[in-house]
């Protein structure tokens, strides 16, 4: 190659550049490594089917993480049910509607603006909007209905994503065959961006599984178990979600194993999720014929 | 074309749940504004801004002066910047340019999960790890310091500053590289001379979605920080804008001047979002109109 003709101090900085770069990367890896390490050395062996079945019992001395599991079902389905329809709305609007050029940079923009806005911000509001001005208390509902604002802009940029990738000619023949507007997008739009949706359901549901701020204050801190039987008891649960559990269980128990056995469980979710939204991403980019990046 | 009333009808939810987004941003700026204003003006800008005592829980002489939280934002936001950035940034050339393709695709994905992990895991490694190797190495009483929180936040930026720089560096123009290997230059020489400054405005962004993150993060340096309210120094215990809140939101009495400086330092939080934001916009834009 060229390399054994440039001159030695040349030579040396393109040796030395080329290795910062590796020991750059090396230095990254080596992060996760050791952060995802530690935690499986230390919450790995906690992790048992009684943690994950059983609840917290100062009598029977046992720790179990069966009501944050539910608690985070509960809030991860009902901020979804909320912010995949408003969020999927409004990025249609904005794609396939919005001819006033103005209003659709305000929109853009007002997403833009929530999605930068600090978790502790929306925590406060949270909790003087929700829990006391609507009279909803410290509950899981209250929670959840702040996280639903929190993850919208998530859900309208990764839509409005898939959607703008959905040929034009797909839309023309449709209305050329006289399909209306709606139509249109029920039966060729939507189906062709679905990937693209799920894409941004998967990343709400990461974001909600690992925000613990906001929760703290709007939906409470209990590891009992919640009664999920009946409407008022839906409405009236309020407790922690796996990330609040694992700081109660840190900051305010000292009892570093269950939180480490936590952290193991949302280290996992956490991967599962990435994985998840990376292979349904690889799938989309295959089925167009690549392209996108 | 034909009007059909389910056509209009649709058009219109989609407008309104466009219009909700507006809705909460004008709800949440505004509430923070209205209920922001009034603590302030009963401290005074000055007093609130650059008063160096926060003491807000004193019930016979509170004190509201918000500056050394004010600069623990700064300091850690900075440090983290300094700390994260360029390692950030050489990882996504290397990334982008440098790596094999294979090792490309495992670490790209290692990058992922590692803007997957919640902040409280973070924070739990950071109590767990980083303190007792600050309280051990630099011979402290308690590792709790600014030191650790910016350490926390420069790793916790880390995956935003290289998935951004990133994208930015993979969308210069392959032929501009070309041009530059046929003029001689080699490929290590061309990323950094080419590829990277061509992809300046990308990576401007990049550091100011790291410098966004780093000042709204609360919940990992809540458990680090020591959140102390005192004037920063690197060893010493700190409390930052969003601790401040953090520490105090879940028992200041509802209508208190307590509650209503935090709301206060919410205020001055967002406005310090808003100004990275405004930044973050001009770079990209500026980076349009070059590109």
């Amino acid at each position: 190659m060229m390399r054994a003709a440039l001159p030695p101090g040349r030579l040396l900085r393109n040796v030395l550049a080329r290795l910062l770069l590796w020991l750059s990367a090396a230095a990254t890896c080596a992060l996760l490594l050791l952060v995802a390490g530690y935690i499986f050395f230390r919450g790995a062996p906690g992790v048992s089917l009684e943690l994950l079945t059983g609840r917290d019992s100062v009598l029977e001395g046992t720790v179990g993480i069966l009501p944050s599991i539910l608690n985070t079902l509960y809030v991860i389905a009902v901020s979804l049910a909320i912010v995949v329809p408003v969020g999927v709305g409004a990025a249609i609007y904005l794609t396939e509607y919005a001819q006033n050029r103005r209003l659709a940079g305000a929109m853009a923009f007002a997403a833009e603006t929530l999605a930068g806005i600090p978790s502790i911000l929306y925590a406060m509001v949270g909790v003087m909007v929700f829990c006391t001005a609507l009279g909803l208390q410290r509950t899981l509902l209250a929670g959840s209905l702040t996280l639903a604002v929190m993850t919208l802009p998530t859900v309208i940029r990764t839509t409005q994503e898939s959607l703008k990738s959905v040929p034009r000619s797909y839309r023309e023949g449709a209305l050329g065959l006289g399909a209306g507007q709606w139509r249109t997008i029920r039966t060729v739009v939507l189906p062709s961006s679905l990937d693209g949706m799920i894409t941004g359901c998967i990343l709400a549901v990461g974001r909600v599984v690992g925000e613990s701020a906001v929760l703290m204050y709007t939906a409470g801190l209990s590891t009992a178990m919640q009664d999920f039987g009946t409407i008022q008891g839906l409405m009236r649960a309020s407790g922690a979600t796996l990330s609040v559990a694992l700081y109660v269980y840190a900051k305010e128990r000292s009892d570093f194993a269950a939180a480490f056995s936590v952290a193991t469980v949302l280290l996992v979710l956490a991967a599962l999720l990435n994985l998840a939204a990376l292979l349904i991403g690889r799938r989309a980019t295959r089925r167009k014929g690549g392209g996108h990046g | 074309m034909t009007r059909r009333p389910g056509e209009y009808a649709m058009k219109t939810l989609f407008l309104v749940c466009g219009l909700t987004a507006v809705a909460f941003v004008l709800l949440i700026t505004g509430y923070l504004v209205f209920s922001g204003l009034p603590a302030i003006r009963r401290v005074g800008v000055a007093g609130f801004l650059l008063g160096d005592t926060w003491d807000a829980a004193n019930p016979e002489d509170p004190r509201f002066g918000i500056l050394p939280l004010l600069l623990t934002t700064v300091y850690g936001a900075a440090g983290a910047t300094a700390a994260g950035v360029p390692l950030g940034f050489l990882t996504a050339l290397f990334l982008a340019k440098a790596a094999p393709p294979w090792l490309a695709r495992l670490v790209r994905p290692a990058v992922g999960v590692l803007a997957g992990i919640p902040s409280v895991v973070y924070g739990l490694v950071g109590m767990c790890v980083l303190l007792p190797l600050l309280r051990e190495r630099l011979d402290l009483p308690a590792g709790d310091s600014l030191l650790a929180a910016i350490l926390m936040l420069a790793v916790m930026i880390l995956p935003t500053v290289i998935s951004v720089s990133e994208a930015a560096l993979e969308a210069v123009p392959r032929e501009m590289e070309e041009a530059s290997l046929a003029l001689g230059a080699t490929p290590v020489e061309t990323y950094f001379r080419v590829t990277a400054p061509a992809a300046s405005s990308g990576v401007a962004a990049a550091v100011a979605l790291g410098v966004g993150r780093a000042i709204g993060e609360a919940m990992a340096i809540l458990m680090v920080a020591g959140n102390v309210a005192n004037m920063p120094s690197l060893l010493g215990s700190v409390r930052f804008l969003t601790t401040g809140i953090a520490m105090e939101l879940a028992y200041a009495p509802a209508g208190s001047l307590q509650q209503q400086a935090l709301l206060s330092i919410g205020l001055v939080l967002l406005l310090f979002v808003l100004l990275v934001n405004v930044l973050l916009s001009l770079a990209l834009k500026r980076g349009k109109e070059g590109g």
